[in-house]
């Protein structure tokens, strides 16, 4: 069956979700590989083989985090060309798009970034689904050159185990000069607390310019807390300082695909849209009641949000004791 | 010491944008501005100048004969020159086209540093200034919120998604700004007169040595299938806070089974 190579996100040897959605993608179109770069790979290749890895390919090289996206693109390139996949699948994001970008460059081949959804077609190659236009069209590609190169979102499909044990190949990369040009001067781990990631949870409760002060935020998260639900926030309130960047929701922040999206003091401007329109539910609380999150929402409440969210929290609560 | 601005001229990412019959991005259906995320890459190069970095700024764009409003108002805001690539066989190119044309452009003029946006508005995919640190081989030193260049290099941070990071590459070096490396200044109406008068120069595909066939719909290594509206989201019930417990959002997140 023809091999599928797929990039693994990792923090430290601990597997993210998005890979487990791109093996499980992986298996539509063929036999998934990882490759796994980094310190760590012992632990992650039983996850990786109980979501249908059949091999793990490891470079464990300094270079990798000691240097910027290049030693990533050599390692991907390298062992793509030995190995002759019929498709690479990398997780979206900053990095991921640059190393798919230009391990395509390098291998010739066509780049898809940005997917929602991945199906083989006729011919067994992949077609992609993608959200543009700030998620207002979908639009289904396919790549006609190469190695199809894909980069797919977050939430883009369900993990599914498939449990095999992998075989697990230790790779050496002949670094080239371009890998080692961007220096890693000094990474400062972002303190995780205990909420669910933002581009992971199944439900973000999100706060903008409406809640009107940093210690406001503690309303937004008790309502996450109560539903076990990532936060977010809107442009506006993290340029005033209010909420850490990582947790911006957005064109220029993180985009989501949660089953539920509550947002709260948000306008609904394109830009926050286009991170958060692809939410199975959508629910807003605005006072006013011309505010164009409105239009999207599945269910909204006209009210000051310092009112409905404790009391929501409260009838929660009640419901469940 | 030479610094590249590479702009793009953008529909306007608040109207309402369409495709056209074959599956590309159509521009001709709305307002086109200067794509947002690259007004940052142009204020970060005044920046530079401004800092005591000697360096002479040149915008470049490749586009259809009105992007170059993009040109006239980066130029507004500051900065010396203007290069145009302009050419019919590059219309539907893709990243690949398209960044071919940039590093031809960007080489015949010569360079120490490329400054991009971090995506454009459109197609969002970000990928542009890895492609062009791949193609003129020099470092990418990417998606900066704070940067400084000294001593012939560049230095900045950058957020990955779990952590800070701090990156260094040498010049020459293609370098990307985020929408939070500093707020973009507005052309003053000085600025906007003088911009007339500076030197904008338009190429096409030939001054580049650039084969048509590597670009444009016949260059472009990927193809639409099928570009469909998304179904409107359905307004649902919108109801006025009761005041009493809000008793309405809890029997829906209730019955979503989200409780
Ligand atoms: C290039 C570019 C990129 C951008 N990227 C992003 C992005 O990634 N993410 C993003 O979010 N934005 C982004 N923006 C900014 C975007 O255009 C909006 O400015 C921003 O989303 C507005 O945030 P907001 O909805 O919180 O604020 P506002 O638009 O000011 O809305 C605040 C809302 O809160 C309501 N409100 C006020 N008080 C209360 C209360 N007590 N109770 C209930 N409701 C209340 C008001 O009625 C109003 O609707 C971008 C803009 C540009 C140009």
């Amino acid at each position: 069956m023809a091999e599928i190579l797929v990039l693994v996100d990792h923090l430290d040897g601990t597997v993210r979700k998005p890979t487990l959605e791109l093996l499980t993608l992986a298996r539509r179109l063929g036999e998934p590989s990882a490759v796994f770069l980094g310190p760590g790979a012992g632990a992650a290749a039983e996850t990786l083989g109980r979501y249908g890895a059949h091999k793990v390919y490891v470079v464990d090289a300094p270079e990798v985090e000691d240097f910027l996206v290049t030693p990533a693109v050599d390692a991907l390139a390298q062992i793509a060309e030995s190995a002759g996949p019929a498709a690479i699948l990398l997780p979206s994001g900053p990095d991921g798009k640059e190393t798919a970008a230009r391990v395509a460059l390098r291998l010739e081949s066509g780049l898809i970034t940005d997917a929602v959804d991945i199906t083989a077609g006729e011919d067994g190659r992949p077609v992609t689904e993608q959200s543009v236009f700030a998620a207002t069209y979908q639009v289904t590609a396919h790549i006609t050159q190469g190695i199809p190169v894909i980069t797919v979102k977050p939430n883009a499909t369900a993990p599914e185990p498939a449990p095999v044990t992998p075989e697990v190949e230790k790779w050496d990369v002949a670094f080239g000069p371009a890998a080692t040009t961007v220096k890693v001067l000094s990474r400062t781990p972002r303190e995780r607390g205990d909420r669910p990631e933002l581009t992971e949870a199944d439900i973000v409760v999100s706060g903008g310019r409406g809640v009107n002060g940093a210690e406001n935020f503690a309303v937004i998260e008790r309502v996450a807390d109560v539903l076990g639900a990532a936060v977010g926030a809107s442009r506006a309130a993290v340029d005033a300082g209010w909420y850490p960047h990582s947790h911006q929701v957005g064109q220029t922040g993180t985009q989501v695909s949660p089953q539920l999206y509550l947002a709260a003091g948000i306008s609904g401007a394109i830009q926050h849209r286009a991170g958060m329109q692809t939410a199975k539910t959508i629910v807003a609380v605005n006072k006013d009641k011309d505010a164009p999150i409105f239009e999207l929402a599945d269910y909204g409440v006209v009210g000051d949000l310092f009112q409905v969210l404790p009391q929501l929290v409260e009838e929660i609560e009640r419901r469940r004791s | 010491m030479k610094i590249v601005v590479c702009v793009k001229h953008v529909p306007d990412a608040t109207a309402d944008r369409t495709f056209t019959e074959d599956g590309t991005n159509d521009r001709g259906s709305v307002d086109s501005l200067l794509s947002e995320l690259d007004e940052y890459a142009v204020e970060q190069a005044l920046r530079i100048v401004e800092s005591g970095v000697e360096a002479e700024i040149t915008y470049l764009t490749v586009g259809p004969d009105d992007a170059k409003d993009a040109l006239r108002k980066a130029l507004a805001m500051g900065g010396d020159s203007a290069i145009h690539v302009s050419d019919q066989d590059i219309e539907g190119s893709d990243a690949f086209g398209t960044s071919l044309v940039l590093a031809g452009a960007i080489e015949r003029h010569g360079f120490d540093l490329v400054l991009c946006g971090m995506a454009s508005t459109d197609g969002t995919m970000s990928v542009v200034p890895a492609l062009l640190a791949e193609r003129l081989g020099v470092p990418a030193v990417t998606h900066l919120e704070e940067l400084t260049v000294e001593d012939g290099t560049v230095t900045g941070r950058r957020e990955s998604d779990s952590a800070t990071v701090r990156v260094q590459g040498a010049l020459p070096a293609v370098v990307s700004v985020t929408d939070r490396s500093g707020d973009a200044r507005y052309p003053s109406f000085k600025g906007i007169m003088a911009a007339k008068k500076k030197p904008l120069e338009t190429l096409d595909l030939a001054d580049l040595g650039i084969d048509t066939e590597r670009v444009g719909r016949t260059g472009a290594r990927s193809a639409v299938d099928t570009a469909a509206r998304r179904p409107p989201r359905t307004k649902g019930e919108i109801v006025a806070a009761d005041g009493t417990g809000d008793a309405g959002l809890a029997a829906f997140l209730t019955a979503k089974k989200f409780v």
